[in-house]
C-alpha cells in the first residue's frame, strides 16, 4: 500500500482527509518542481516525475471509487481495466429505472426538488454499497474481497448517475 | 558565519548574491516587468517613466518600433502595425475570424502557421511577441546597470491552452529570456494579494484583460496557493466590449463599411469612450474621417446594456469554476479584481452582486500580475532561500483522445493539479497491424470537432501481432507550466513506438529554432558567443545547485561516490573557463549530469521521507 505508506497514514479505507489534505502540501512541499527551480535538469525532471505520483496519489485516495480499486489491486484483485459486466439482475433493473427517472427530471413540476429527491437516493445507494468496503478491504478473505469487489462495480453505476445528475443540475442552470 | 569567503578560481564568490530575475505580464494590451528589491516587488519604468508598455509592434520595411510610439501609428499604418496578438497566439486563421471577425491585417500562412504579411514580410504572432519581450528585457537590464537577467516567470491567461502556452514560451525563446515558469495571471496576482494581506482562506480572483478572461477559485493556506479550479473564456476581453461600441458607432453613424485605417480609429475612440465613461455618465465622441465629421453620445446606461450579455458570460464561468473547486459563493473570503477591464463600474457591480461581496481593488489591476509574477520570479532565482511560498496549480481543460465516431474520450480532466502524469492503454483492431495514430485534443466538449486540436501522433513499429493483442500504452505528462508531452510504448515486447509529433497549431522546435537562427543574422548577433555565455551561465548554475545540495546532503554518498562527483564538477569549472565553444560546456554539463544522477535520486527520497518526519503512522 504504496500510497498510504507516502501520505504516512493507517492503511484503512475509511480516511482522515484533513490529515491527507496536510501531509499533501507538506510533501509538495519538498519535491514540487519550483523547490527545485535552480537545479539541474535531471533534478528538475525528477522533481517533476515525484510531485507528478504524489497529485496521483492524492487523487486516488480521495476518491471513494479509486481509492477502494486501489487497495484492492494492492492485494492482487486489479478490476480497473476490467471489461466485464456486472452478473446482478436485480441491481441492474433498479439503475434503469433510475436512469429512466433521471431523464424524466428536466420536466419535473418542481426541478430543483425532483433534484433533491433523486440526490437523496444516490446518496443512500452510496451508502448501502460503500458501508461493507473497510471490513472487506481490511480482511485476508479472498471471499471478502472478491465481496468488495461486486461493491465497486455497483458504486461506479452510482458515481455515473451522480454525474449525469450534475450535467443536468448545470443545464437547468444555464439558460 | 564567516566574514570573508574564499573563493576558489572560477566559482562565484557570493553563491546567495541576489540574481536578477524579473516577472512579466506579457499582456493583450499592455505588458510589464517587474522585480523584486530590498523584499519589495516594484515595476520597472521607461525612460518616460511609463511601467505599462503597449503591447503594439510596428514593422518597417528596416526597423522595428515597439510600443507607445508604435501605438500611435496604428491609425495612419493600420497594416503594419500589429496590436493585440497575444489573441492570435496558437490559433488559425478561421478561428481568428470567427472569434474578432474584421481585423485591419492581410494574414498569411509561413512555413504552415499563421502570420501576417507586413512590409517586412511574414510576422508570425510569436515573433512580434518576442519583440515585446525584447523591448521589456532591455528595459530591466537598462534598469540594473546592463545586470544579465537569469531567468524570467513569465504570465498567461489560465485558461490559455497547450498551443497557446508552448506559442509564449517559444516567443521567450526567441527574445533570449530563460523562461523559469509560465504562471497563470490569477494565480499571480493571488500571489501579490496574499503576501500582502498575509491573509489566510478562499479567494476568488477575477481577471478581465483585454482579450481573454480567466476566473480562478485558490486556497491560501501556509504560504500555499493551491488553485482549486479555474475557469475562463481565452478570447474574452477588453476588446470584445470596444467592439460592442464599434458597431454602436457604425449603427449611429450609419456608416457599415470601414477601411482599415477608419476601422482603427473607430477602434481607438470606442476604446476611449469605453475608458471615460467608468468616470462620466456621458461621453460624446467625435469621429472625423474621409471628410466626414460625426457625433455619437454614449451615456452609460447605453454602454451598460450593451455589455451586459458579455459580463453575464464570465459570470456563468465563474459559476462552473466555484463549482468545480467543490465550494459554496458564501465560503469565497475575497474577491480580488485583476485587468484594466475591471473598472468598467457594470464589471464591478455584477461581481460584486454574484460573489455577495465587494470585491478587492487595493492593488493597481493594471500591475499586480506582473507584480506576483516577479515575487515567484524572486523566489524561483534562489534569492529567497528560506521562502516557504508554493504555488499549486491546474489543468484549465481536459486532454483527450479521438476515439470512434469522432468522440473525445477525457484522460485528464479539467482542474486537475499539475504536474500529472496519467496513462491509457490502447490496443490495435487489426491482424498484424503495425502502426497507429493518435489525436490529442483540448476541451470540454464530447465531439472532436467542438474542442481543440493540439496534435497528431503516428505510432510506428508496433509489433505484428492478433488484433486485440498489442497493448499500447500512451503517457500524457503535463508539466508545472501547464505543458504537454506525450509518449508510447508496446507494453507486451517493450518496444518504445516512434512517435511522430505534428503540431496542430504554434511552430514546431525546428522552426524555432530556425527563426532564432533567422532572427541572429538579422540582427547581426554573433550566434556562437551568445550560445556560449548561455552555456557558461547554465554551467554556473549547475555548479552552484550542486555545491549547495553536496554542502547539505554529502552524507548520502560514499566517499568514492563524493570523489567522482567532485572531479566532474571540477572538470566543468575547468572547462567553463576555458572552453571556445558551447559544446564543450554543453558536454562538460551532461557528465556532471549523469554523475549526479544517482545523488539526485538519493536527495529526493530522503526529502520525501524528511517531509513527514514525526508524522509516522502510530502517531496519526
Amino acid at each position: 500500500m504504496r500510497y498510504f505508506e507516502l501520505f504516512a497514514i493507517p492503511v484503512d479505507y475509511n480516511i482522515d482527509l484533513a490529515t491527507i489534505n496536510k501531509h499533501y502540501l507538506e510533501l509538495q512541499r519538498a519535491v514540487h518542481p519550483d523547490r527545485h527551480a535552480s537545479s539541474s535538469s535531471r533534478d528538475k525532471l525528477l522533481a517533476v516525475q515525484s510531485a507528478a505520483e504524489i497529485n496521483d496519489a492524492l487523487q486516488t485516495l480521495k476518491h471513494p471509487v479509486k481509492r477502494a480499486e486501489y487497495m484492492l489491486s494492492e492485494l492482487g484483485v486489479d478490476i480497473r481495466a476490467e471489461q466485464q459486466t456486472l452478473q446482478d439482475p436485480l441491481f441492474l433493473m433498479q439503475q434503469m429505472e433510475l436512469r429512466e427517472e433521471l431523464e424524466e427530471l428536466e420536466n419535473a413540476a418542481d426541478p430543483d426538488a425532483a433534484i433533491a429527491q433523486f440526490e437523496a437516493q444516490i446518496k443512500q445507494l452510496d451508502k448501502q454499497y460503500s458501508s461493507e468496503l473497510a471490513a472487506q478491504l481490511a480482511s485476508s478473505d479472498e471471499q471478502q474481497w472478491q465481496a468488495a469487489a461486486d461493491n465497486i462495480r455497483k458504486l461506479k453505476f452510482v458515481y455515473k448517475l451522480r454525474e449525469e445528475l450534475e450535467r443536468i443540475e448545470d443545464s437547468l442552470f444555464d439558460d | 558565519m564567516a566574514l570573508l569567503q574564499i573563493a576558489e578560481p572560477g566559482q562565484s564568490a557570493a553563491p546567495h548574491e541576489h540574481k536578477l530575475a524579473v516577472g512579466i505580464d506579457l499582456g493583450t494590451t499592455n505588458s510589464l516587468v517587474a522585480t523584486v528589491q530590498s523584499g519589495e516587488a516594484r515595476t520597472l519604468t521607461d525612460l518616460a517613466g511609463n511601467a505599462m508598455l503597449p503591447s503594439v509592434v510596428q514593422y518597417q520595411a528596416d526597423s522595428i518600433v515597439v510600443g507607445e510610439q508604435a501605438a500611435a501609428a496604428a491609425t495612419q499604418d493600420p497594416a503594419n502595425t500589429l496590436i493585440s496578438v497575444k489573441r492570435f497566439l496558437g490559433k488559425t486563421q478561421a478561428e481568428i475570424e470567427k472569434s474578432y471577425g474584421q481585423l485591419p491585417y492581410e494574414f498569411c500562412e509561413h512555413d504552415g502557421s499563421l502570420a501576417i504579411s507586413t512590409v517586412a514580410g511574414a510576422i508570425s504572432p510569436v515573433t512580434a511577441s518576442s519583440e515585446i519581450l525584447k523591448t521589456l528585457k532591455q528595459r530591466a537590464e537598462d534598469s540594473f546597470a546592463g545586470q544579465d537577467i537569469m531567468g524570467a516567470v513569465i504570465t498567461v491567461p489560465a485558461y490559455f491552452d497547450d498551443a497557446q502556452r508552448q506559442s509564449t514560451k517559444d516567443a521567450a525563446e526567441l527574445a533570449g529570456i530563460k523562461v523559469l515558469r509560465l504562471l497563470n495571471e490569477p494565480t499571480a496576482a493571488a500571489v501579490a494579494y496574499g503576501l500582502d494581506s498575509g491573509q489566510e482562506g478562499i479567494i476568488a480572483v477575477y481577471d478581465l484583460g483585454g482579450g481573454t478572461f480567466d476566473i480562478s477559485i485558490l486556497r491560501l493556506h501556509q504560504g500555499v496557493f493551491e488553485v482549486l479550479a479555474t475557469g475562463g473564456d481565452s478570447s474574452l476581453g477588453g476588446d470584445d466590449f470596444d467592439s460592442l461600441l464599434v458597431d454602436y458607432f457604425k449603427k449611429q453613424t450609419g456608416v457599415s463599411e470601414l477601411s482599415a485605417s477608419v476601422l482603427r480609429l473607430f477602434i481607438n475612440k470606442a476604446k476611449a469612450c469605453k475608458e471615460a465613461l467608468s468616470q462620466y455618465q456621458t461621453v460624446n465622441v467625435g469621429l472625423e474621417f474621409d471628410g466626414q465629421s460625426h457625433k455619437v453620445e454614449v451615456t452609460r446606461e447605453t454602454f451598460d446594456e450593451l455589455a451586459l450579455s458579455l459580463v453575464k458570460k464570465t459570470l456563468r464561468s465563474c459559476r462552473r469554476a466555484v463549482k468545480d473547486a467543490g465550494i459554496e459563493n458564501e465560503e469565497v473570503l475575497q474577491v480580488v479584481m485583476v485587468g484594466g477591464s475591471t473598472r468598467m463600474p457594470i464589471v464591478r457591480s455584477q461581481v460584486a452582486a454574484f460573489f455577495d461581496k465587494e470585491p478587492l481593488t487595493s492593488i493597481d489591476p493594471d500591475r499586480v500580475v506582473a507584480l506576483g509574477a516577479a515575487l515567484q520570479a524572486d523566489v524561483l532565482v534562489g534569492n529567497k532561500p528560506d521562502s516557504d511560498m508554493l504555488l499549486l496549480d491546474v489543468l484549465p481543460l481536459s486532454l483527450g483522445l479521438e476515439t470512434m465516431g469522432g468522440l473525445v474520450e477525457k484522460i485528464i480532466p479539467r482542474n486537475t493539479t499539475i504536474p500529472v502524469a496519467r496513462a491509457q492503454e490502447f490496443t490495435t483492431f487489426k491482424d498484424g497491424q503495425t502502426a497507429m495514430s493518435l489525436h490529442v485534443l483540448q476541451g470540454e466538449r464530447e465531439l472532436v470537432d467542438d474542442c481543440r486540436s493540439l496534435a497528431k501522433f503516428s505510432l510506428k513499429g508496433i509489433p505484428a501481432m492478433a488484433a486485440g493483442a498489442a497493448h499500447i500504452r500512451v503517457t500524457f505528462k503535463v508539466d508545472a507550466d501547464g505543458l504537454l508531452s506525450v509518449s508510447a510504448m508496446e507494453k507486451s515486447t517493450g518496444v518504445q513506438a516512434e512517435i511522430q509529433v505534428k503540431p496542430s497549431f504554434g511552430l514546431s522546435d525546428d522552426q524555432v529554432a530556425n527563426m532564432l537562427k533567422e532572427s541572429m543574422t538579422n540582427a547581426k548577433d554573433d550566434m556562437q558567443a551568445r550560445m556560449l555565455k548561455e552555456q557558461q551561465v547554465e554551467a554556473l548554475r549547475v555548479v552552484e545547485a550542486l555545491d549547495a545540495s553536496l554542502a547539505t546532503d554529502s552524507a548520502l554518498l560514499d566517499e568514492q561516490e563524493l570523489g567522482a562527483l567532485k572531479a566532474e564538477i571540477a572538470k566543468l569549472v575547468a572547462v567553463r573557463e576555458s572552453a571556445t565553444t558551447p559544446t564543450e560546456i554543453k558536454a562538460a554539463i551532461e557528465a556532471v549530469d549523469n554523475a549526479s544522477s544517482e545523488f539526485a535520486a538519493r536527495r529526493m527520497d530522503a526529502s520525501i521521507k524528511k517531509a513527514l518526519q514525526g508524522q509516522s503512522v502510530d502517531e496519526v
